[in-house]
């Protein structure tokens, strides 16, 4: 099956007065059509930005792009001019957020945000694009979306207004849609139904789907593949099952265990010891490498080579076994 | 918003209004000096006749209810230094003249503040954020009394472009309003520079630009209505203060405004015209504010009055 989206060796910097930050630094992977891909990793780790700068979606300076393609449809998106970028933005590649009460404009009414994307995209007149945004708040589960329509968003709750921006993104049809943490900033039994809610409609209408989170839970309920980012690096990736029953990488393996379960209550939960590196000093070496229960000499050195088992399941690691 | 809303803040004035009118009644009465004190030396029987005739002779507390008695009849009295005038033809005269000069000079503050803050914030830290902010800089902090001679000197004397004094003329209204606005221009670019500055930091821009929206769309529908709000606050308590504070530019441009009533009066002791200078600024403030916090309510719909 082709990739919808393909990113190779894609590197992303941002640079600072106090030096260059290398959030991305050289990632590869595919998402595949009607697929959910998750990325996982800490706070810091590339994962967010990893996804806004190619859409241009992050200021420049202070991020630069580096190097690597991101092909979307056969197109590299690093090669696209701001226009172009922007024609594809909202319309094929649609995104929501994190935060649900801050990223709609408490100054308009839900309704003249919510037809922007088809008055821009599609072309329709104000009216129809209305018509069209009431009956996508309808199918998010909104009850009177006429009224909903006329509303501002602080007139909502947490939960309602990520429907509202789930609805919006998928007023286009996006062939994909980049979910940046959408049910972080959720009460626990909202998340699942916002979780629930895009698993359906994603199965409709057959959409790739990026959900990026540090939540292990949410990885396990919802995705087909997984990436786990480190410091700006992919350190494993693989389906579901390979990244939970038979993940190769001694991080993987630290986050899995540092993860609360219900099924295997323990009095104190296993944490990884010391901290993420500054992206600044990062060296040639594994960014992992002093945190690892495994580290070797040549770990600090370099970083190591893609090792593989079947087609899917890659991870860098120079340790053959792990325990 | 509604009527109860404007019943309430009409009912808060009350009180005000007659705090104010009993604060500057009395504290302009004990301050040293009074209206005739200044003249050259008058026969005491000339004083004692000035005195009768304004009812100074009174005990201080029937002149406060005689005070009032006019003022509820409309009538602000004579003044005491303007012989032959009573306060309410100097403010008939004035007050149109301030308010056109006021209004003209908040024009160009809200045009020129808001174009040089708004190109200063969609490019901030780039020459076009420096040179407007520069001038800013400049404005604040040059007096009206510098940039006022400036301007008569380069579009008045040197181009003889405009006219460099009167009230007549459209002409005549441009220096002396461009001169009055400089300052408020300079400030409200940089509530504006910051305001819009503030607003594209949000969240709610970044998902503007994920929908694909041009620059100017995410400026124009975004942006303007929340950025500009500080700059809808600020023009309240700014219009109060350019109609009745202009006096150095009146004085420059030989305009017969209020600000030099404003100012006189307190110079002369001028008991009534301080009084009735001073309630008509109190009610144009409270007026602008109201104004203001109307439409700051229209602007921004998370804002109700109860």
């Amino acid at each position: 099956m082709k990739p919808l989206l393909s990113i190779q060796d894609y590197k992303a910097h941002f640079y600072t007065r106090r030096g260059i930050v290398k959030a991305v630094n050289g990632i590869t992977y595919d998402v595949h059509p009607g697929q959910t891909l998750a990325i996982v990793g800490e706070s810091g780790s590339g994962k967010s930005v990893s996804q806004l700068s190619y859409l241009g979606l992050l200021p420049t300076p202070p991020l630069k792009i580096m190097g690597g393609q991101v092909l979307f449809d056969g197109n590299d998106l690093l090669q696209m001019s701001e226009d172009q970028l922007r024609k594809i933005r909202g319309d094929k590649i649609s995104m929501i957020f994190q935060e649900p009460m801050t990223s709609l404009n408490p100054y308009l009414k839900i309704g003249s945000q919510m037809i922007e994307p088809l008055v821009i995209h599609r072309k329709k007149t104000k009216k129809e694009a209305w018509k069209l945004a009431t009956q996508a708040l309808e199918r998010v589960g909104l009850s009177r979306a006429d009224q909903a329509m006329e509303s501002y968003p602080h007139e909502f709750s947490g939960g309602m207004r990520q429907r509202v921006m789930i609805a919006m993104a998928l007023t286009t049809d996006p062939k994909l849609l980049i979910a940046d943490e959408p049910t972080t900033a959720l009460d626990v039994t909202v998340q699942a139904q916002i979780l629930e809610l895009l698993k359906s409609i994603q199965q409709e209408n057959k959409m790739a789907m990026i959900l990026i989170t540090h939540d292990l839970g949410v990885v396990a309920g919802s995705a087909d593949e997984v990436v786990v980012m480190y410091a700006g690096r992919v350190f494993e990736t693989g389906s579901v099952d390979d990244i939970f029953y038979r993940s190769q990488h001694p991080y993987t393996r630290a986050l899995l265990r540092s993860t609360p379960r219900l099924d295997k209550l323990e009095k104190e939960l296993p944490v990884i010891q010391g901290n993420p590196p500054d992206l600044i000093s990062v060296s040639e070496g594994c960014p992992f490498y002093e945190r690892c229960s495994y580290q070797k000499e040549i770990c600090k050195r370099e970083f190591p080579r893609e090792s593989s088992l079947g087609a899917k399941h890659k991870w860098f690691c120079h340790v053959e076994k792990i325990s | 918003m509604g009527i109860n809303y404007v019943l309430k803040r009409l009912a808060i004035m009350v009180p005000i209004f007659f705090l104010v009118v009993t604060l500057v009644f009395f504290m302009i009465r004990f301050a040293p000096g009074g209206p005739f004190s200044s003249e050259k030396t008058v026969s005491a029987a000339i004083l004692k006749n000035l005195e009768a005739k304004y009812h100074m002779d009174e005990p201080l507390l029937s002149q406060y209810v005689r005070y009032w008695k006019d003022l509820f009849r409309g009538d602000l009295g004579p003044s005491f230094k303007h012989a032959n005038r009573t306060v309410n033809e100097i403010i008939a005269e004035a007050l149109p003249i301030s308010l056109e000069l006021g209004l003209l000079a908040l024009t160009w503050a809200v045009l020129i503040g808001v174009s040089a803050g708004g190109l200063a914030a969609l490019k901030p830290n780039t020459v076009y954020d420096y040179v407007p902010m520069a001038f800013s800089i400049l404005g604040i902090c040059l007096p009206t009394f510098v940039v006022g001679p400036v301007l008569v000197l380069v579009f008045g004397l040197w181009l003889q472009w405009l006219p460099v004094a009167g009230w007549e003329t459209w002409q005549d209204r441009v220096l002396p309003s461009l001169t009055l606005g400089f300052a408020y221009a300079a400030y409200i670019s940089r509530l504006t520079r910051g305001g819009l500055i503030e607003i594209r930091g949000q969240e709610f821009i970044r998902t503007a630009r994920a929908k694909g929206l041009s620059e100017s769309e995410i400026v124009i529908k975004h942006s303007l209505r929340g950025g500009l709000l500080p700059v809808v606050s600020y023009l309240g308590p700014a219009l109060a203060g350019i109609i009745t504070g202009a006096l150095v530019t009146e004085t420059i441009f030989n305009i017969p405004g209020l600000g030099r009533f404003f100012i006189e009066s307190a110079v002369n002791r001028d008991y009534t015209v301080v009084m009735g200078t001073s309630l008509l600024y109190f009610t144009l403030i409270f007026i602008c504010n109201f104004l203001v916090d109307i439409i700051y309510a229209i602007l921004d719909p998370r804002v109700k009055y109860e």
